[in-house]
């Protein structure tokens, strides 16, 4: 985005050497770039991209659709999603190609798919996930780059990170999500008055002034110390950012309307806690990017390697996946495929708070592309080839939805290679080793 | 020893103090201390608890910190070693911020801007030499070393123009504040590295950067004045004066918090986050619980090595501890006081003797609804003995492990025979399984049992070449075991310079642990020994692409600007 003018920048060149408050013309670096998404303002409306996780994918048998193309069958564990069927696509039979580095239980699908690169173990790699490739490039004028939720509440339940030391937390409170961007901090985009608070200017001169400190530090350290400093500069930045966006009148979001804080609730593991809190998450989650507080962000629903557990029940779903005998007449994990069916019902609950919003002609979900996928195929042999994997939201129209794609082997960075470009950045080709690819998975393209 | 032969808070004080002045005879600059080269400078982030103790220590212990911290990381068995190599992701930068904003409110608000070192001469106005003063206060313990001139100068400017602008002195002062709690030279402790003054090759970390790495491992504190004005006088690159400065912290009662700090992140304490039991299996088990288990053991570990100054091994075999009422119920015992914590010790015959039978060992290492063998011994394999359990293989049947139900394999030692048949899974469980089973007599919260589904636990084994028929006798195993105090020593020194233990420390880790052994297994030695050493200080390279190396130019590969 360094060529175009932003926001930021017409910012800065205002407000240097005096405070004051300015009617910013609304930009199209705030929009989808064919912009035929307007709101009820006559304001072309953002595309937002996200993720979706959940820990041990599938039974193989009950998963996956058998019809490929448009008007896809549901087996048992996917009938859940029923009511968004044509907003959702399931691209299966995607790999993560090891290239012969050890498949690390439940970490290495979940890690070579979001990178892209099969990992060393232990893990050294400097890879970004694509979530937060995809943040750098669209996530500059809004409050957060991006925000991430784990609805067991374990804040290092995260796979978004920019290197294997720099991962970005997870909020575990729903509590504390709502305060942390609808708090004190919050501006409304529709309320009628607007006053820039003189203490901004202020408190960015003390952040400029840390700044300074940067050459300084730097040269006292080593390369990978220094990296970890332009990390922690960069990561100043989005307060900057904030700050400076609390200088001017956020454009109207017909959407956003904020409820009331949630009550405090149980968190952690237990099931029915992990339920609650991710059917408040993805509604906070929503109202956050109709609000425009963000354009990205990244849900998790259960860890990689899920910890759920029934009240009651001395066996966890990440213990059936692995102990529990196929039912002698079903032919497959019982207790195992309740926590599959558990999690499909809660990415319908997610998709559903997204299509509950109206924007423009369309709903949130329109102007949304979620990535949904897993650590595993088939959780009890740590299987990742053919990870399951799911689409929902058109993008802003960039892409189809209602299909069933099947990948036959094909490397998953496709997918990820697809995301980057639909969300606007000019990648050509992403992956590593085997799972190198320039083939975006064209029939999803509009 | 028996609680009611431990002598009064005076003798024990005494003997440290008398012991410490002795051991600088013995082995102040230990002659035979084989040279070591150092490993790389670090840089690492502060932890949580060093945050608040930072906090507390410089403004005082009332300021109120309300904020989450970034989660740490564990690299190579430590949150110490996960600290020089974690960044700081946006969501943590902003959380450090608005902790920067509420602290600094509170540092000037009415009650407190009485013990700022000066008073404005109008509160309407600004005053640039108060807040000169204010700053350069709390910069030096901040920073762990002095601001330079011309980044106080800045903030002054920026607490000039705050009150200006808000007519309220104490407002622009809060503004500049937020620029020293929120800066990298505090969340950061970074080593700046020198030329040793004994040899024009020998690269050491400077003066504040040893005050800093000595608080830190002594205390988990940053430095007080005391040791920051040595640090200026250059007293630590003294080895009489580095002495006298060492057996000062260590005869201080923060050695307890240094001590605290290293055995929490040692035996994966920070795990008690998320600890999780079930409770309709385990109704009696709760977070209070799980709070009082914690504590128990680090009150344990504390009275044994620094209040007795006992041997470290003993750990895995005493029978000493502390309970509260309602870990009691969890162990089965009366206990007298209704809050607060009591000296408890378990007959000569029980089962319950040294940390492996304690419930943050066996209820941390647990499922939620059952009991894990499997958890505990990768735990011991792990974290006590530094033997890492290399991860299962990809494609197991696990069924027999889980079913419960089956007539045939009662117990958790059945299943994981049966399971254990599986030839790509017995060389893991023939490692990690008899230490495991041994605590079967302990349920998933810590629960003493005899029986599993009916049949008689049997909790016998070996660890590696030692028999034993019970945990009390994996505990006396443990204790015996070389390769336990050898752990201890390496872990130690691990957590010490944050860092893995680089190639060309091999020999001083060897002496180290014997001097471990020569000097009784006492933690408090060992930790003056490393404090007192070269290798501690000493710089292996000087880091690679910076400018260069204060007194030693050109040392560096290049001049440093992105």
């Amino acid at each position: 985005m360094s060529g175009k003018i932003c926001r930021r920048r017409v910012l800065r060149g205002t407000l240097r050497g005096m405070a004051v408050s300015v009617g910013l013309p609304f930009l199209d670096c705030l929009l989808n770039d064919n912009g035929t998404a307007l709101a009820a303002t006559g304001r072309r409306l953002p595309v937002r991209f996200g993720t979706w996780f959940w820990g041990l994918g599938y039974t193989p048998s009950r998963w996956v659709p058998q019809k490929v193309g448009p008007d896809y069958d549901l087996l048992p564990e996917l009938k859940y999603i029923e009511p968004y069927k044509r907003q959702i696509n399931i691209l299966s039979g995607f790999d993560v190609k090891l290239d012969g580095k050890p498949n690390t239980a439940h970490y290495a699908g979940t890690m070579g798919f979001r990178t892209g690169t099969a990992a060393d173990e232990p893990d050294r790699s400097q890879l970004p996930t694509f979530d937060v490739i995809i943040a750098d490039a669209i996530g500059t004028d809004t409050r957060f780059k991006s925000l991430e939720a784990a609805a067991t509440g374990n804040n290092t339940d995260s796979y978004s990170r920019r290197t294997v030391n720099d991962v970005n937390p997870g909020e575990g409170s729903p509590v504390q999500f709502y305060t942390r961007v609808f708090g004190p901090d919050f501006r409304d985009p529709n309320a009628a008055d607007f006053k820039p608070d003189p203490d901004v200017m202020l408190r960015l001169s003390v952040l400029s002034a840390i700044k300074d400190q940067r050459q300084s530090l730097a040269s006292e350290v080593g390369s990978a110390d220094r990296a970890r400093l332009d990390q922690y500069f960069t990561s100043l930045r989005q307060v900057e950012q904030q700050l400076q966006l609390q200088l001017q009148k956020p454009p109207p979001a017909e959407a956003c309307k904020v409820g009331a804080r949630p009550n405090e609730a149980p968190i952690g593991y237990e099931v029915g806690n992990v339920i609650a809190n991710h059917k408040l998450f993805a509604e906070l989650m929503a109202m956050t990017l109709a609000c425009n507080q963000t354009k990205v962000f990244n849900v998790v629903y259960s860890d990689s390697r899920s910890q759920l557990h029934k009240p009651g029940s001395t066996t966890i779903h990440h213990q059936y996946t692995h102990e529990e005998p196929n039912d002698k007449d079903l032919g497959y994990q019982i207790q195992s495929a309740w926590f599959v069916e558990r999690s499909m019902e809660a990415w319908t609950t997610f998709v559903g708070a997204l299509a509950a919003l109206r924007e423009g002609d369309g709903t949130l979900l329109d102007q949304t592309f979620v990535v949904a996928h897993s650590d595993t195929s088939f959780a009890k042999t740590h299987l990742v080839q053919a990870l399951p994997v799911m689409t929902a939201g058109s993008a802003g129209g960039k892409i189809k939805t209602g299909l069933h794609i099947a990948g036959n082997g094909d490397p998953v960075t496709r997918i990820g290679l697809t995301a980057q470009q639909v969300m606007g950045l000019s990648v050509e080709r992403w992956g590593g080793g085997s799972m190198d690819t320039n083939q975006p998975i064209g029939e999803l393209l509009t | 020893m028996t609680p009611k032969s431990i002598p009064f808070r005076g003798i024990v004080v005494l003997l440290i103090l008398s012991a410490a002045a002795v051991g600088a005879f013995r082995f102040f600059a230990s002659s035979d201390e084989p040279a070591a080269a150092g490993g790389p400078a670090t840089m690492r982030r502060l932890s949580e608890a060093q945050y608040r103790r930072s906090v507390a220590d410089t403004f005082g212990s009332d300021i109120k910190i309300a904020g989450r911290f970034e989660p740490e990381a564990r690299r190579d068995g430590l949150l110490a070693v996960g600290s020089s190599q974690v960044g700081l992701s946006a969501t943590g930068f902003e959380q450090f911020y608005n902790l920067a904003r509420d602290i600094s409110a509170q540092v000037v608000d009415e009650r407190h801007r009485q013990s700022l070192p000066c008073k404005p001469q109008a509160t309407d106005a600004p005053d640039d030499s108060c807040s000169l003063a204010v700053l350069r206060k709390f910069a030096l313990p901040l920073f762990r070393r002095p601001p330079t001139d011309a980044r106080l100068a800045e903030l002054v400017a920026i607490a000039h123009k705050a009150a200006e602008e808000h007519r309220d002195y104490y407002a622009g002062l809060k503004t500049a504040l937020v620029g020293l709690l929120a800066s990298p030279d505090f969340l950061f402790r970074v080593d700046i590295v020198k030329a040793t003054r004994e040899r024009a090759d020998g690269l050491s970390i400077d003066d504040y950067s040893k005050a800093a790495r000595l608080s830190y491992f002594l205390w988990d504190a940053e430095p007080d004045a005391e040791l920051l004005a040595a640090a200026a006088r250059g007293d630590l690159d003294d080895d009489s004066k580095l002495a006298v400065q060492v057996d000062r912290l260590i005869a201080s009662p923060r050695l307890e918090d240094g001590v605290r700090a290293f055995f929490t992140d040692f035996l994966g304490f920070d795990e008690f986050d998320h600890l999780e039991k079930d409770g309709a299996i385990y109704p009696a088990f709760n977070p209070k619980v799980a709070q009082d288990a914690e504590e128990q053991t680090l009150k344990t570990i504390a009275d044994l090595l620094i209040a007795r100054r006992g041997d470290y091994r003993d750990l895995f075999t005493t029978h000493d501890t502390f309970m509260t009422r309602r870990l009691g119920m969890i162990y089965g015992v009366p206990v007298e006081s209704r809050t607060g914590w009591d000296r408890f010790r378990f007959p000569d015959d029980d089962p319950r003797g040294g940390l492996l039978a304690q419930v943050s060992f066996t209820a941390l290492h647990s499922h939620p609804g059952r009991s894990s063998p499997t958890l505990r011994g990768k735990a011991i394999r792990e974290l006590l003995l530094c033997q890492p359990v290399p991860a299962p293989p990809n494609n197991v049947n696990f069924a027999v492990v889980q079913d419960t139900s089956n007539p045939n394999f009662k117990t958790a030692r059945e299943r994981l025979t049966a399971h254990r048949t599986e030839p790509t899974c017995a060389g893991c469980h023939r490692i990690v399984d008899p230490p495991g089973l041994a605590l079967e007599n302990f349920d998933g919260a810590g629960q003493y049992r005899v029986n599993e589904n009916g049949a008689a636990i049997d909790p016998g084994g070996d660890l590696d070449s030692q028999h034993f028929s019970d945990a009390a006798g994996l505990g006396r195993a443990l204790h015996d075991d070389p390769v336990a105090s050898a752990c201890l020593v390496n872990s130690v020194y691990r957590y010490a310079v944050g860092r893995t233990i680089a190639p060309g420390e091999r020999d001083w880790m060897k002496w180290l642990a014997k001097a471990f052994a020569e000097d009784g297994y006492r933690l408090p030695d060992l930790m003056r020994r490393i404090a007192l050493s070269r290798a501690f200080y000493a710089v292996s390279a000087p880091p690679q692409g910076t400018r260069s190396v204060t007194g030693l130019p050109g040392a560096g590969s290049e001049e440093v600007r992105k």
